[in-house]
């Protein structure tokens, strides 16, 4: 459904940003993109929506090649939640700002209405709903881009850094509607450097460095690979440092907190007799 | 005399509907660090515009309450002043980015001050190198990355050097290795120069390695600040919105349960010998 081929980019400055990259997303899949300061993340999304063209190689999106199709049109299907929410931002209400996706995409008043509310709702903005969204505080203006996209319901939801700025409750509220919107057959991209967040989800995990990808399979396998993270400057899940310093690791590693005190009290248990 | 000296703040934006700081007091003595957490929305950066000055001289709102760093009270000293003293790195790092070189961008609140041109140059170098950018020196801020422009824009903080450094979210936008090694520059800072910072994250398994203090902060309020291991060990404060790294979680979990275990952060190579599993 996404497709890179042989996909490079050279900014106008002259940096390689994106180096034969080959990709492939299918529909209903889950996946994050994880690497280096620089590494070409955001670049790599760009492409998604048309805001970038490959130097060489093709994109394909919907079997359409992003150099035919305007970047409008691509938006119709992929809604992307950009790193800097002031570049994203620009209504003079929280609530248009909202609205105005949904207008654009011809959705009908009462409609509108009803997905506004859900949204300020869901990411606790209810209170701001006539304020200027420059007055915001950082987090809240990124839960507000976020609200934007999740608001018009697209096929593809591409999220860049999306727990910036976010607290404890607010990362798990996301979590969970990411987990849903996937259940229910879309597609989810999120590029972001908060491991923890990431690995609880079990994406399929794609590493990128200095332009590359230099791996992509599923978080069991790659989180496992502490080399191979560190070369692209990621660091391993607490509980997997944890589950690798075992003296007797149980015959699974753990998948959250709960199961990670599930095997200690047993391997205590097993010790003390 | 103490570095900062918060007294009973209150402030509300103009138009905000209720006050964003509520009766806030704190303290802090000149080498301390400081880590704020709470709630996205309940008023850190608030409090941080009002250490540093842009609260009241920016912004408009209504004041009450004293805020006093090494002796110079904020509301009446000008902004200049207080930036000899306050370092900020703010939330969004294109905030402070506008020069058309990351070194000269580095160099011009240096330069503002004045400061010999061999010196600036030794500040812009080490500051470069501490943050790994010596690469892209002689690149254009606004062509970077999100997470290049951070460390930029905190480079050039650092190399202003001065007594108190705030950095709201700073590692918010860095690669996992970059973050580990920030924290690690805080902390030789922290003990070479004796210079005091007040960091406002939500990460907090890395941070807590190098804080004397955690605060925690809700609705415009304080309501913990204490060391970090009694603040994550002892207190409840995930109703609070503040994310208990897994593996402290889990050791407070299994102290709870009765099983002995040092009442210091366990990074999560330690437990399982502590544990002995
Ligand atoms: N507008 C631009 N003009 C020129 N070069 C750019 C521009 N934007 C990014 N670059 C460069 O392209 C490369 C990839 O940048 P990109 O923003 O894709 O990185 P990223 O992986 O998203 O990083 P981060 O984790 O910091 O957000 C970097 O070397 C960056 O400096
Ligand atoms: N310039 C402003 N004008 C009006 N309200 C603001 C402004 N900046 C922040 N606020 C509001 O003040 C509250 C605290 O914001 P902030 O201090 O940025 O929170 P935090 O940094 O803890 O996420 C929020 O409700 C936010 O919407
Ligand atoms: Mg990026
Ligand atoms: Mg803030």
């Amino acid at each position: 459904m996404i497709e890179f081929e042989k996909v490079t980019f050279v900014h106008q400055s002259g940096v390689k940003a994106l180096q034969d990259v080959n990709l492939r997303i299918r529909k209903g899949e889950m996946v994050s993109i994880v690497g280096e300061n620089g590494a070409g993340k955001t670049t790599l999304v760009k492409h998604i929506i048309g805001l970038l063209k490959p130097t060489e190689g093709r994109v394909n999106v919907f079997g359409k090649d992003t150099r035919d199709a305007s970047t409008a049109q691509l938006s119709r299907m992929v809604g992307v939640a950009f790193q800097n929410p002031d570049h994203q931002l620009f209504c003079e209400t929280v609530e248009e700002e909202i609205a105005f996706g949904l207008k654009n995409f011809g959705f009908s008043p009462d409609v509108i209405e009803k997905r506004i509310n859900w949204a300020l709702g869901f990411f606790g903005l209810e209170k701001y709903r006539k304020n200027p969204p420059i007055t915001l505080s950082g987090g809240e203006k990124k839960r507000l881009t976020l609200a934007c996209i999740l608001a018009w319901d697209p096929e593809v939801i591409i999220l860049d850094e999306p727990t910036v700025g976010q607290d404890a409750i607010q990362k798990e509220k996301l979590s969970e509607i990411v987990r849903m919107l996937n259940s229910m057959g879309k597609t989810v991209v999120i590029v972001s450097h908060d491991i923890e967040f990431l690995w609880p989800m079990q994406p399929r995990v794609v590493v990128m460095s200095s332009g590359k990808i230099v791996a992509d399979g599923e978080a069991s396998s790659v989180m496992n690979d502490s080399y191979l993270l560190e070369k692209a400057r990621v660091t391993q899940p607490q509980l997997i440092r944890l589950y690798n310093s075992m003296k007797r690791k149980p015959q699974r590693p753990f998948r959250d907190v709960f199961d990670a005190e599930r095997h200690i009290m047993e391997a205590l248990s097993v010790r003390t007799g | 005399m103490a570095l900062l000296e918060i007294e009973n703040l209150n402030f509300r934006y103009l138009d905000s509907e209720r006050e964003v700081i509520q009766d806030f007091s704190l303290s802090m003595e000149h080498g301390e660090v400081l880590v704020l957490a709470g709630p996205s929305g309940c008023g850190k950066s608030t409090l941080l515009r009002a250490i540093n000055g842009l609260i009241p001289h920016m912004y408009q709102g209504e004041y009450k309450g004293r805020v006093v760093v090494d002796g110079m009270e904020v509301a009446k000293s000008e902004m200049r002043a207080l930036a000899q003293k306050v370092g900020f790195l703010f939330q969004n790092p294109e905030n402070q980015i506008f020069m058309f070189s990351v070194e000269r961008d580095i160099a011009f609140g240096l330069e503002n001050l004045g400061i010999p041109r061999q010196e600036i140059r030794e500040r812009v170098d080490n500051a470069m190198r501490l943050l790994g950018i010596t690469n892209l020196a002689k690149r254009a801020p606004h062509e970077l990355s999100d997470g290049q422009k951070q460390r930029v824009a905190l480079a050039g903080v650092l190399a202003m050097d001065p007594k108190l450094v705030i950095l709201d979210e700073p590692t918010s936008l860095l690669d996992p290795l970059t973050a580990r090694e920030l924290v690690y520059a805080i902390g030789k800072i922290n003990k070479e120069k004796g210079t005091s910072f007040i960091i406002v994250e939500h990460r907090l398994d890395l941070v807590v390695t190098v804080a004397d203090r955690l605060a925690v902060m809700y609705e415009g309020k304080k309501i913990f600040d204490d060391r970090p291991e009694k603040v994550l060990l002892e207190c409840d404060v995930e109703p609070y919105g503040v994310l208990v790294p897994a593996v402290t979680k889990l050791q407070r979990q299994l102290s709870r349960q009765g099983i002995p275990l040092p009442r210091r952060l366990l990074a999560p190579e330690e437990l399982p010998v502590e544990l002995g599993v």
